[in-house]
């Protein structure tokens, strides 16, 4: 096209293609991989690792695997034995909860979905009514659903539940109590009021300054004698209170990192026009703050979905206390890898999309300037 | 008349449930008799259910004999030894795991954060991989894995992995060679820290001839040389007091050197990779928080790249970096009391565990553990806030 031989007026000279070493595949592999001496080490050095880990671990995973069968003999293969977690499917899902009874955790699971679909299609309408019903009703249905004992639904042991059915339920009912006390410690810390701003500085700290292991140790074994004598306190209540406490602390302070973030002219406006305390905080404040701290909302409920695993501690069968119990067992020994690598790929898809999720999240809702 | 209408709506003095400083006093009486109350109300049903149940109170069984034994002990401890005793024991098992998870995530941090930054495109892609795998997995099960899955399927000590002849990996745990420091290795001590002091004066000297005549002297090197100098020609004068004690394998087991326990090798690893994926995206957004400008400015004023990053980058990037590391070196200590799932003695299972069940004086013990836990969180964040302090920017 460009012929060098020929001559063009000044500004009429045609556009000439970049150079090749600039463009294409070739140019990107030497920018991005073979810039420097050092850089070209690095990249062979890492070729080297990957190709010494990558086929052994597909192999492992998939290629030598064992995918049929119901025995522990089915497993004559090299790679791993899927066979382990088809077997005990049901355990890693629902725990010990009763065969018959299994249609119930499915159907709250069902009603979860159905109604958070709406949520996320952005023309519904009623999307407030549909959120206070998944705050107020379903909470409601769930429970009836998952113990019974009334209108014609058998009883179901809260020792009976596992697996992944109880992390998740531990998991919400923890994020979903923890909000509006994380809210009101978070309130009462930014308080003119000095016993209960050291009040709410003193529980959040305290909770704040421990792990979650003692917190559960407490409820395991403290809760019961605080309680008057013959009041029986259920297991998992205990543990989910003690959740509960923990993430309420974490919350407030997500929450008070949202209501500092709120520019002063806020209150001084609303308090201009009148309002009172309750409705400065509940129509102008809080509505922006809590819009502030959905990411922070998030990551705490991902940093809480994690720790749920720590219940199998005090002798609660979650997810991972699941794989562990089955890990035990006679028939099938030595098929604990294969556990692990399933119940981590679960978790992982959970937390990885929730945490993308937020990030969409965060960069949605910022409205700023 | 217009004098009549301003009296007539001159302010009236409020009643006393209106006003607001009353009004605060009372809600303030209310909530702390609210907790006082509950407060009471759980005192009193805990001091009948303990009488029902014939346990003790207070903090006598501290002096007690524990009875049990401890597999790591830094410090001397027997079974006949107190509750006091064991207590000091699992503490310090916790801080040992706690100190040596710090310096380890912090390294394997800084390195994934840096290397996430590279230009380098395969390096920045294994760091991100390396940072979403890990921190999207609940830390307990890493624990379980490296523990059940890894260690514990290690071939018994006559087949151990060998490396560099003197560091051996089995199933009884990780051996490595153990430094004996004979007669005279204090000559050693006493001269690296005649060398600390000497290059604290010299790098004072140098900072204030540059200030005087804008002459540059080479501290680094310079101070790199007088720490390393002094110690060597110490020992070369105290003819080199310090010596290796291999471990060797005897019968069964190996003796001799240090030997690390399985649950202290998954704990350590587990807990300082998993922080590190979260160090790691603090120093990428600690150094991406120093804009650009800063690195053009610092060129046109002749700087060389090395010096960018000493005198300008790494100053302003700690800024942003360190109270976030700070709260990550708590999450780790808290996160090391997982320890009790694999049976490595620290405070939870030692304490919280084993002692709460021989004396069943469940209020005392697990408040202890729980101020135990406070005081740490309180020290490293103290201290962190006094270091941020003076890295702080001084602002007008």
């Amino acid at each position: 096209m460009a012929d060098a031989s020929k001559t063009y007026d000044p500004g009429h000279h045609p556009d000439l293609k970049p150079p090749s070493s600039a463009v294409g595949f070739v140019a990107w592999i030497y920018h991005n991989l073979f810039s420097s001496w050092l850089n070209a080490i690095m990249t062979v050095g890492a070729v080297y690792l990957l190709y010494l880990f990558t086929p052994p671990l597909f192999q492992w995973l998939f290629f030598d695997a064992d995918w049929v069968g119901d025995t522990r003999e089915a497993c004559s293969r090299e790679g791993a034995c899927w066979v382990y977690i088809i077997f005990w499917f049901k355990q890693l899902m629902y725990g010990r909860y009763p065969d018959a009874e299994l249609w119930r955790i499915n159907s709250a699971y069902v009603l979860l979905v159905v109604t958070m679909i709406p949520l996320f299609i952005p023309s519904f309408r009623w999307k407030q009514w549909l959120g206070i019903f998944l705050l107020f009703g379903y909470p409601i249905i769930a429970f009836y659903l998952f113990v019974g004992g009334s209108f014609g639904l058998p009883h179901v042991e809260t020792s009976l539940w596992g697996g992944l059915f109880l992390t998740l339920v531990i998991a919400i009912v923890g994020i979903v109590a923890a909000l509006p006390i994380g809210i009101v410690l978070a309130l009462g810390r930014r308080s003119d009021m000095p016993i209960v701003k050291a009040l709410c500085i003193g529980f959040i700290e305290l909770w704040r300054g421990v792990p979650l292991i003692t917190v559960l140790f407490m409820a395991s074994v403290m809760f019961p004698l605080f309680m008057p004598e013959g009041v029986n306190f259920d297991k998992l209540l205990r543990a989910l209170i003690a959740v509960m406490l923990f993430s309420a602390a974490y919350m407030a302070e997500v929450v008070r990192g949202g209501l500092q973030a709120i520019p002063k002219g806020q209150y001084e406006g609303a308090q201009a026009l009148g309002l009172p305390y309750w409705k400065v905080t509940g129509l102008i404040v809080l509505p922006q703050a809590l819009k502030l701290v959905i990411p922070g909302i998030d990551n705490t409920f991902i940093g809480l979905f994690k720790d749920t695993t720590l219940v199998l501690i005090i002798g609660l069968f979650d997810f991972l206390g699941m794989a562990q119990l089955v890990g035990t067992n006679p028939d099938w020994v030595g098929f604990r890898i294969e556990g692990y690598v399933f119940v981590g790929a679960l978790f992982w898809v959970f937390c990885f999309s929730m945490s993308r999720y937020s990030q969409h999240l965060e960069k949605k809702l910022h409205t700023g300037h | 008349m217009a004098a009549d209408a301003r009296e007539g709506i001159a302010p009236t003095k409020p009643p006393i449930w209106n006003d607001r400083r009353y009004r605060a006093v009372f809600y303030q009486v209310l909530v702390l008799a609210g907790v006082l109350l509950a407060g009471a109300y759980i005192v009193n049903n805990t001091l009948n259910n303990m009488e029902s149940r014939g346990i003790a109170s207070g903090f006598g069984f501290l002096s007690k004999t524990a009875g049990f034994s401890i597999d790591v002990h830094l410090i001397d401890y027997k079974e006949e030894n107190s509750y006091g005793r064991a207590f000091v024991v699992s503490l310090i098992n916790t801080l040992l795991v706690a100190a040596v998870g710090i310096v380890i995530t912090t390294i394997l941090g800084f390195l994934v954060g840096i290397a996430r930054l590279s230009p380098n495109w395969l390096i920045s892609k294994l760091a991100t991989v390396y940072i979403e795998l890990l921190r999207n997995i609940p830390l307990l099960l890493q624990i379980f894995f490296w523990y059940f899955a890894v260690l514990r399927i290690l071939p018994s000590p006559r087949q151990s992995h060998v490396a560099f002849d003197g560091i051996f990996l089995n199933i009884r745990g990780l051996f490595t060679p153990k430094p004996i420091f004979e007669q005279g290795f204090s000559t050693i001590v006493i001269a690296f820290f005649v060398a600390v002091v000497g290059a604290f004066f010299m790098v004072r000297w140098a900072r204030k001839r540059q200030e005087e005549t804008g002459k540059q002297f080479p501290k680094f090197l310079a101070s790199a040389a007088l720490l390393l100098s002094f110690p060597i020609v110490a020992a070369v004068f105290s003819g080199f007091p310090l010596s290796w004690e291999i471990p060797k394998l005897v019968g069964f087991n190996f003796t001799g050197g240090i030997r690390m326990i399985p649950e202290f090798v998954a704990l350590v690893f587990a807990l300082s990779t998993y922080t590190a994926s979260f160090i790691a995206e603090i120093v990428r957004a600690g150094i991406l928080s120093v804009s650009q400008g800063q690195t053009e400015a610092a060129s046109a004023l002749g700087l060389r790249r090395s010096q960018t990053l000493r005198l300008i980058i790494i100053p302003q990037a700690l800024r942003v970096i360190i109270p976030p590391l700070t709260s990550q070196y708590l999450n780790l200590t808290k996160n090391s009391s997982l320890a009790a799932a694999i049976a490595y003695p620290d405070i939870v299972l030692v304490f919280a565990g084993t002692a709460l069940m021989q004396t069943g004086q469940a209020v005392e013990i697990i408040a202890i553990t729980m101020a135990v836990y406070l005081t740490i969180s309180l020290v490293i964040s103290g201290l962190m806030n006094w270091y941020n302090k003076h890295m702080a920017l001084v602002e007008r």
